[in-house]
């Protein structure tokens, strides 16, 4: 078993998706529960084929490669079909595998206008292919191809099922993250050109150290591929696409892009930018985490403003990816296994609150604030479960997000050496300030959403309770909230040794 | 290291132990557990139960309460060890069984107190590198002591609750919150490490928020509940920052008595210890109220009366006073308190135990004047830790517990029997005759709160001024004796609005019919608060109401006051025994019969304790001194508040007049205006004018500028197909007179998509930057 997945274990998860996909296409479209049917199989099974591939994971050893496969691939630019598991991309390969099953799951009687389950299930199918090859690549090539490849689904799941605006947010998206993403791979040639002329990231990590490429030029590629990952976080004041998309965005397709999509970007700042360019990564790093703190507390502001409630959550990102990036530009192992937890929180939590504003709009056809109210009284179960995703939100210690915003904080008090001390403590300020924000706009959604008493305009209409299918999409997401939170052990035995590895050069 | 032992409950044990430690000590989680997992029964179960889910908390908190007795006798029991030796050090102190130290300065030509030590439990929550970050308990005699205050005011107001909130729309939530909040509770006291603190600490406010709000579908109460829980949050940045000082200062660990430990032993330097202890001071303000933070507690008396006896007055408040002492090596060094000059903490105990007391001459809501009284005790406990009485505050932290919860029960039980559940004093009067329970026990917890001697308030008050006099905080003293003396005289103006005199029930009559019919008419019950007026109806009116109009028994006797069920009465007996008697704890003068000289401190004081004011030699025996003075300044409030309650009638026309009394009036009656400048001033500008700039800037700068980029980007692609492609290019073409009438046009097609238009500018641009860069590289 075990030399079977070391050989195709990763390949399988990432081509079983796009390999459903094709046959999705191919099912006739008569019996539109076959369609469903077949879609659900194969994300099942890549789901299995990962968990199965994660038990034979050693976990002692998380910090190293594992189920590596090596192929020669495009042999004229040196690059390969690289791909690895490390701790850093499991929590997000689960993450990513869990959250396409649920997405499949939840939709299964509520399918986006226009109808058309076959085109939905075949562009998620190639998402997670996309997403899944992100997390496992370990070359330049092969990852961007990926990162990419994740592009095109959601540009059409936003342009052909979202909101009235979808035209303007799908294109902003697109070609937004395609800006960044021309920077990033001129970096990523940069890289090839300077550094040994190899698109592997293991040799890029040590041709660098001897290629003796200036630290300007260092800067300067780094500064390329920051523009890229920081677009798709996305960061301050890159980020105006992300609450367009969300807010016109099908609900599936906001869960995606809150839980995985987002991650894409912080995950290829820690997995790729910082440890190839590390002498870069500490002139970058106060300039990263200005941008975090100013995220943080920005973010928030926008929040206090919004009016439409998906729009709300939508710009709440922006902050809570603000600790995740102040984790990432301290350099430090705290900050860094707190950006992957938050990570990886940020996908439940978020996920979930986009999961109840659809199911909200949904049954109300409206997100607007102002006209909802007493979700509580008419959905009460609909109601706790908004009041506990805000709670876990807004960091409350026990749930999941708790462990992405303390130790960032903690993180920035004593940022990796070289760095200036003084000026990460008041990040560090700035972000505990965000705390009381996150709170505040969290609970006054709350508070105008689900306390009181309904609106007028309701009277006499009548509101389904969370239904069967959404409390099986949404119960791991919610379990999954309560068991990180209580014990955060699950994530850091996972992801310390990977983050070891990388903050090692900056002495710590 | 597989997969299944990530998942198992991993780590081994870290702190060394005796494995002889008594059980109870040993397993102290298990009383939060148990709360928990009523918490959790209740709101999976408890709608399917026949008591509606209180049958788990009551179980619990009467586990827990027996264990929480088994916990105190195991402690007093717990020999001090035999090996460790006087003077040794902490860490060897700390490692294994117990130690034996003895006070250093005083209890001269006594038998010298011996030190138990702590009974610590650890495993390994995670880990971050070499840090190994534990979830631990520190099980000692202020442990104990907390447990025990805790269960028993829990177990009273699990008891009260049944028959207070019974028929409730959401009686099992209430129980469900009621049962997390002592789980948190119970763990917060016994935690070893500052996050262990935290996520107790964070929970118990979720709890509070859930209870004040615990009837949102009142604006006025969810408003309250968020109240509270941004003020507490915005203390908590300060907690926050302190945490995390100290977790680096320590060296990598959230261990307090880690923390302590270097603090007093200059392993962490000045400056930080500073810095660090006026952070955490700020998260203890919040939590603890105390001014100018104190105004959430006040609007909190919306929630649920037992609820606000258990969280707003005997237990979660506290938890402020609790971390200061329990750090209090942090703050006796970062607030210098032996130097004996007014310090940042005994200004703001000094200020909120006269400013608190001050407000609560002008309310005219019973809860509030309560309300107020706690903000202003909770001042004299810190006041009292930033003179050095650690014993003092922690030893009035206790009896204010019991003589609190019982004041508010009261409370409670006149409003659920006496006054058709309103809280407002005008409404009631005389009661002495209808409810003689509930006045007797309210007489005592008055008498306790007063600090008239023998009753519990008073021994506890007393060791805080005797501190302050001693060790040269004569402000603090100054403040705390006109506290005394302000204490008498509200309290004794609640009695005579409440108690004394003739009922004024009657008078309100008509209102109250009206308020029952409508609330009848009203099948949905919660909705029938909007109409009519809160003010008059105080905050318990509508819950209550719904309560009674659903289960329908109601109060046949709506008509006229009457006493409370036993069930009411119970707990309130109970606890007045407490109030009585819980002051004899740390009887201050010489054995006699029963009574043991300083029994409470011989058994609570641990190494902190020993190697702060101990070794400062700042233990003072009983002084009549500070104590007769006190007194009388207590009776003499008593008797003005009588002369100027009951024999003035509470009018002596200084209001009306105007002039300082008039302004000052006004002042009290605005709070200070510290409503205005926090919730209209601050809240309101940052949510509305600067969170609205904000976005304006994100949608017509940010954002413009991205706009504006796609727009000329598209207008760059217009232009390049209509003059390079249409005019020069195609132009070149149809000279040479190969028509592409039919391919042409599908060209034109996709050349017009917008996409493409976006695409191509942008590759070119991209190609000439690329172009650039390599230049340049």
């Amino acid at each position: 078993m075990l030399d079977f997945l070391n050989g195709w274990g990763l390949t399988l998860i990432i081509f079983l998706p796009a390999l459903t996909a094709l046959v999705v296409m191919v099912t006739p479209n008569k019996d539109e529960e076959n369609v469903k049917i077949v879609g659900l199989i194969g994300a099942v099974a890549t789901l299995v084929v990962s968990i199965v591939t994660i038990s034979y994971f050693n976990f002692d050893r998380a910090g190293q490669a594992q189920f590596v496969v090596n192929r020669s691939w495009i042999d004229t630019i040196n690059s390969n079909y690289h791909v690895s598991l490390n701790g850093l991309g499991l929590p997000m390969l689960v993450l990513s595998n869990v959250v396409i099953v649920l997405c499949i799951v939840y939709s299964w009687n509520h399918w986006p206008e226009p109808h058309n389950p076959k085109a939905v299930l075949a562009l998620m199918l190639i998402l997670e292919t996309g997403m899944n090859g992100v997390f496992v690549a370990q070359d330049l090539i092969l990852f961007f191809v990926f990162f990419e490849l994740t592009l095109l689904p959601m540009y059409f799941l936003i342009g052909v099922w979202g909101g009235p605006n979808r035209q303007y947010a799908s294109i902003k998206f697109f070609l937004y993250t395609m800006f960044g993403s021309a920077f990033m791979l001129l970096g990523f040639l940069a890289l090839y050109f300077k550094a040994g002329r190899t698109f592997d990231i293991d040799q890029l990590i040590a041709n660098v150290q001897t290629a003796g490429i200036s630290s300007g030029t260092q800067s300067l590629i780094f500064g390329g591929i920051f523009l890229g990952f920081a677009v798709k976080v996305p960061m301050f004041p890159f980020h105006t696409w992300l609450p367009d998309a969300h807010t016109e965005a099908p609900t599936v397709g906001s869960v995606i892009l809150a839980a995985v999509l987002l991650k894409l970007g912080t995950f290829g700042f820690i997995k790729i930018a910082i440890p190839i360019l590390p002498d870069a990564a500490k002139d970058w790093a106060p300039f990263i985490g200005v941008l975090a703190a100013i995220g943080i507390i920005y973010g928030a502001l926008g929040c206090l403003a919004q009016t439409d409630m998906k729009r709300l959550i939508a710009f709440s990102s922006v902050a809570h990816m603000g600790y995740v990036m102040l984790g990432i530009s301290t350099l430090t192992s705290y900050g860094m296994n707190a950006a992957l937890f938050g990570m990886v929180a940020h996908g439940l939590i978020t996920g979930m609150l986009f999961f109840v504003a659809g199911s909200v709009k949904e049954r109300f056809h409206t997100l607007e604030i102002a006209r909802l109210g007493g979700l509580l009284e008419t959905m009460p179960k609909l109601g706790w479960v908004f009041g506990f995703a805000s709670m876990a939100s807004l960091g409350l210690p026990g749930l999941a997000g708790f462990w992405g915003e303390f130790p960032s904080i903690l993180s920035a008090y004593n940022p990796a050496e070289g760095l200036n001390v003084a000026l990460f403590r008041g990040l560090m300020v700035v972000a505990a300030v965000g705390t009381v924000f996150a709170a505040g706009y969290l609970l006054w959604l709350y508070q105008r959403t689900a306390f009181g008493t309904q609106k007028e305009e309701w009277n006499g209409h009548h509101f389904h309770d969370v239904m069967p299918s959404e409390w099986i999409a949404w119960a791991p997401f919610l379990a999954g909230i309560v068991v990180f939170g209580v014990w955060p052990r699950l994530m850091y035995s996972v992801t310390d040794p990977a983050v070891q590895v990388i903050t090692k050069v900056f002495g710590g | 290291m597989s997969v299944f032992s990530v998942l198992a409950a991993g780590g081994e044990t870290v702190a060394e132990h005796s494995s002889s430690a008594p059980w109870i000590l040993a397993h102290a989680w298990v009383l939060p557990a148990l709360m928990v997992a009523a918490f959790v029964a209740t709101l999976f179960f408890g709608k399917r139960m026949k008591f509606l889910g209180a049958e788990f908390g009551i179980v619990s908190s009467v586990a827990t309460m027996v264990l929480a007795i088994g916990g105190v006798i195991q402690w007093v029991r717990l020999a001090p060890g035999t090996h460790g030796e006087e003077g040794a050090k902490a860490e060897a102190l700390r490692a294994v069984g117990a130690g034996l130290r003895s006070f250093a300065a005083h209890f001269a030509g006594e038998e010298p107190i011996k030190l138990r030590d702590p009974i610590e439990r650890s495993v390994s929550w995670f880990r971050n590198g070499s840090v190994d970050v534990g979830l631990g308990i520190h099980v000692d005699g202020f442990t104990v002591a907390m447990l025990f205050t805790v269960a028993f005011i829990s177990l009273c107001v699990h008891v009260f609750s049944i028959e207070y909130l019974r028929g409730d729309k959401r009686f099992t939530h209430y129980f469900a919150s009621l049962n997390l909040f002592s789980g948190a509770m119970l763990w917060m006291v016994q935690t070893s490490t500052t996050l262990g603190l935290l996520f107790g600490w964070e929970l118990m406010g979720l709890c509070s928020f859930l209870l004040i709000g615990h009837w949102w579908e009142d604006k006025t109460n969810s408003d309250a509940a968020l109240k509270a829980f941004f003020t507490t949050r915005t203390g908590d940045i300060g907690l926050l920052v302190g945490i995390v000082i100290l977790f680096f200062a320590a060296g990598n660990t959230f261990d307090m008595a880690a923390i302590n430990e270097k603090a007093l032993h200059g392993g962490i330097n000045h400056a930080t210890l500073v810095v660090a202890a006026v952070a955490l001071f700020f998260g203890v303000m919040g939590k603890s109220a105390q001014f100018p933070l104190h105004t959430w507690l006040p609007d909190a008396m919306a929630g649920p009366t037992p609820a606000s006896s258990l969280i707003h007055a005997a237990t979660m408040v506290v938890a402020g006073v609790y971390l200061f002492a329990r750090l209090y090596g942090v703050f006796w060094q970062g607030f210098s308190i032996t130097s004996g000059g007014m310090n940042f903490g005994s200004w703001i105990g000094a200020i909120t135990i006269v400013s608190a007391a001050g407000l609560a001459f002008v309310q005219t809501d019973i809860k509030k004047v309560l309300a107020y009284s706690t903000v202003s005790q909770l001042g004299y406990m810190i006041l009292g830790l930033s003179v050095g009485a650690w014993v003092g505050a922690i030893f009035h932290l206790v009896t204010h517990a019991f003589f609190k919860a019982l004041l508010f029960q009261a409370s409670g039980s006149v409003a659920h029997s006496g006054s058709h559940h309103s809280f407002e004093m005008e409404r009631m009067g005389g009661l002495r005759k209808y409810m003689p329970i509930t006045y007797r026990t309210f007489f005592v917890g008055y008498l306790a709160l007063a600090g008239i001697p023998i009753f519990s308030g008073f021994w506890s008050k007393d060791e805080i001024l005797n501190a302050a006099d001693k060790n040269g905080f004569t402000l603090a003293l100054i403040a705390g004796s006109l506290g005394a003396f302000m204490t008498g005289c509200y309290m004794t103006r609640v009695m005579a609005k409440t108690f004394w005199g003739e009922n004024r029930l009657h008078l309100f009559h008509d209102d109250h019919d009206a308020h029952g019919a409508h609330a009848a008419a009203d099948d949905h019950g919660a909705a029938a608060h909007d109409t009519h007026a809160h003010d008059a109806h105080g905050h318990d009116a509508h819950g209550a109401a719904v309560a009674h109009d659903a289960h329908g028994d109601a109060h046949d006797a709506h008509d006229g006051p009457h006493e409370s069920p036993a069930l009411i009465t119970g707990p309130l007996v109970a606890l007045a025994v407490m109030a009585t008697f819980v002051g004899f704890a740390n009887w201050p003068f010489k054995d006699f019969l029963f009574l043991k000289r300083f029994w409470f401190e011989k058994n609570i004081a641990n190494i902190t304790f020993e190697e702060t004011i101990a070794a400062a030699g700042k233990v003072h025996p009983f002084n009549w001194g500070v104590a007769i003075p006190s007194i009388i300044l207590a009776v003499g409030g008593i008797a003005v508040g009588y002369w100027y309650n009951v024999v003035k009638q509470g009018d002596l026309g200084l209001v009306r007049r105007g002039g300082v009394f008039g302004l000052g009036h006004k002042v009290l009656k605005n709070k200070y205006y510290l409503d205005a400048l926090w919730t209209d001033l601050i809240i309101g500008s940052i949510k509305g004018p600067i969170a609205k700039m904000a976005y304006w800037i994100n949608q017509n700068v940010i954002d413009a500028v991205i706009n504006t980029a796609g727009r000329s980007a598209a207008a760059t692609g217009r232009g390049v197909y209509r003059y390079i492609d249409q005019g020069l290019v195609d132009g070149i073409v149809n000279g040479a007179g190969i028509s592409a009438s039919t391919g042409g046009g599908v060209l034109r097609k996709l050349q017009n998509g917008k996409v493409q238009a976006y695409a191509a500018t942008f590759l070119a641009a991209t190609g000439l930057i690329a172009f650039g860069l390599v230049l340049f590289l």
